[in-house]
Formats: C-alpha cells, sequence, structure tokens
C-alpha cells in the first residue's frame, strides 16, 4: 500500500461482493452441472470479454482525449450563455458527449449554475450525462449488454433529459422561495 | 458487426489522439497514461463482472426471474425493477452484472431497461457521495424527483415499439 489512495482503486468491496457472488456461483455450476458445463460457461464468457477489450480501450483512450480537447470551463460557459429550451437542449448534448466520472461531472453541473444556468438546464445536464453518456456506454454497459440492447436503450433514453429538464424548471418556481 | 464498432471507435480514437497530438504533445502523452491506467482500473472489474454474471444467472432458480421481471410481469416487473435499480449498491459491476444474469434467465428487455436506467439515476451512494458534495442539495432533490418517472417511460417506450 505505498500509493496514495487515489479516486479510484482498481478493487473496492462492490467488485469484491460481486467477485465472491461468481465465485461461489461458479463453484456451485461446476459441483451440480460438472466440469463440462462449467467450462462452457466460462469460454464463451471469456470470449466474449475478449472481443469487449478492444473497446473498452478505445472507450477509455476516448475519455482521455475528449477530457483535454474541450475543456470543462468552456462546456460551463455554453450552457450558462443559453436560457429557454436552448439552455436544456445544449445541456444535454454537453452531458452526452463530456466524458468523466461522478467525481468530474457533478462539479461541472455546478458550475453551470454558477455560470447562469438554471436548475432545470443542470437536471438535464447530469441525467443525460447518467442516461446518454456515450464514454460509460462503450466502457461499461456495451461489454455486458450488446449493441442491439445498448443502443436501444440509448434511443429511448434521449428524450428523458429533455423532459425531466422542463419539469425541473417548472417545479423549481415552486421550490424558490427558500433559496439563499 | 462488431468488427464494423471497432473500426468506427479507433477511427474516432485516431482522429482525436491526432487532433491532441498536433495542438499539444505533452498533454497527449499525459491522456496516454490517463486512458492506461483507467483501462487498467477497469479490466478486472468488467472481467469479473462479465464471468461472473454467466454463472449468476446459471444459478438462479429458473423460475423466479420470469415471474418477478418477465415480459408478462407488466407494470408490477416494472415497478419492481426501478425499485431493485435504487436499491443496488456499489458500482456499475454490480448493477450491470445483475441486470446481465436477469436478462440471461428471462427478464423482458423492457424491465432491464427500467432497472438499469433506475439504477444509474437513483443509485444511492453516487448521489450521498458525489452528487450531493459537489451541488446545491436542493438542485440534488429537485432532480431526483423529476427523474422518478424515466424508467418507467423508457420501459414504455420499449415496450410500444417492441424493442430491443
Amino acid at each position: 500500500m505505498s500509493r496514495p489512495a487515489r479516486k479510484r482503486r482498481a478493487f473496492d468491496w462492490s467488485a469484491a461482493v460481486i467477485a465472491a457472488l461468481a465465485f461461489g456461483s461458479a463453484l456451485f455450476v461446476f459441483i451440480r452441472d460438472g466440469q463440462a458445463r462449467f467450462l462452457e460457461i466460462l469460454t464463451e464468457d471469456l470470449g466474449l470479454f475478449g472481443t469487449m477489450l478492444p473497446k473498452v480501450l478505445a472507450g477509455c483512450l476516448i475519455g482521455a482525449f475528449v477530457t483535454l480537447l474541450l475543456p470543462r470551463a468552456t462546456i460551463a460557459r455554453w450552457v450558462g450563455a443559453e436560457s429557454g429550451l436552448g439552455g436544456i437542449l445544449v445541456a444535454t448534448v454537453a452531458g452526452a458527449i463530456l466524458p468523466g466520472g461522478p467525481f468530474t461531472i457533478y462539479p461541472v453541473a455546478a458550475a453551470f449554475l454558477v455560470a447562469g444556468a438554471d436548475a432545470g438546464a443542470a437536471c438535464a445536464f447530469v441525467i443525460s450525462w447518467t442516461l446518454i453518456g456515450y464514454t460509460r456506454a462503450i466502457v461499461w454497459e456495451l461489454p455486458f449488454f450488446g449493441l442491439d440492447f445498448v443502443t436501444w436503450r440509448i434511443i429511448f433514453s434521449l428524450p428523458l433529459p429533455i423532459l425531466a429538464g422542463l419539469a425541473a424548471r417548472y417545479a423549481w418556481r415552486f421550490m424558490k422561495p427558500a433559496a439563499p | 458487426m462488431n468488427l464494423a464498432i471497432d473500426i468506427a471507435l479507433w477511427t474516432i480514437v485516431v482522429a482525436l489522439g491526432l487532433t491532441l497530438f498536433l495542438r499539444d504533445q505533452p498533454m497527449f502523452a499525459d491522456s496516454l497514461r490517463f486512458a492506461r491506467r483507467e483501462f487498467f482500473a477497469l479490466l478486472p472489474r468488467i472481467a469479473i463482472g462479465m464471468i461472473g454474471s454467466g454463472f449468476i444467472a446459471e444459478i438462479l432458480p429458473k423460475q423466479l426471474i420470469p415471474a418477478l421481471l418477465g415480459p408478462e410481469s407488466g407494470t408490477t416487473g416494472l415497478l419492481f425493477a426501478t425499485v431493485a435499480g435504487a436499491l443496488t449498491p456499489g458500482g456499475p459491476v454490480v448493477g450491470f452484472a445483475i441486470a446481465t444474469a436477469a436478462l440471461k434467465s428471462g427478464a423482458g428487455a423492457p424491465h432491464i431497461i427500467a432497472y438499469t436506467i433506475a439504477w444509474a439515476l437513483f443509485a444511492l451512494p453516487r448521489v450521498l457521495v458525489f452528487e450531493i458534495p459537489a451541488m446545491p442539495a436542493r438542485v440534488v432533490w429537485l432532480r431526483v424527483l423529476v427523474s422518478l418517472p424515466l424508467p418507467f417511460l423508457a420501459a414504455w417506450m420499449a415496450m410500444v415499439v417492441g424493442k430491443p
């Protein structure tokens, strides 16, 4: 443990829980169904994992490049400058293209608010990043679900940030009195 | 199809990488190091999740998942999927491994869409650890409030369209 604790470790408790579950299940399958079925599942999943590696690596590289090519301050300015439906649309697009994990994305949303965006745009941004952010889809979802499922899941998600952003803008009016 | 995605992705990688390389070489080197660290941090989790989901699906009782989350389970099933998604703790590997196992065991695609969307939107650890400290709490609760119908909307769209 010489390295300082960084924002992400290769292994945390949630990965450990899944590892324990996976190991237990694998053992159970081996005992109940025998070696042949065990190896069948193992090779199938390993094959799938192998075909996904280039995509995961590409997703990591795209995320790293876009992070540097598209400074977060620029995005915050774009969203903060727009109002009305435009603000929500720009926020949705920004959420979809901006890579990064939760530790980078929420501060960007906070920066929008400082830059003059309303709560609706901030909500649309966070929801868009959560549901249609491509780096998450490539790196995480594609390996597990495959292209067909992920593509449809994203298509159905496209209108959601906009709808939620408009709802948030409407609801914010009733929350406003206590705001600073 | 698989090859086409790889080619498309790597074309984007090369185009973006070249742009960054031409603009700022030290920054390009930095981004490669960052991407490498990210990749090797992700690798063991994805491996465990993908290999694990196959075995977990195999040992799930054969009638349980179709009854709870199958295409016949309707809105009750969607509600169950949404609540389950919101309550699933941990990082992506947990949510996606569980969802994949359920899908392999006969859950309906709209239900799994509702589950993954609910998990992505409401996972409490992420809201508490990352979202609340970074953003005004009132905006976060507003965000959660307006997100409540979204898993259902996406699942209903999936049911109407009949995909995936």
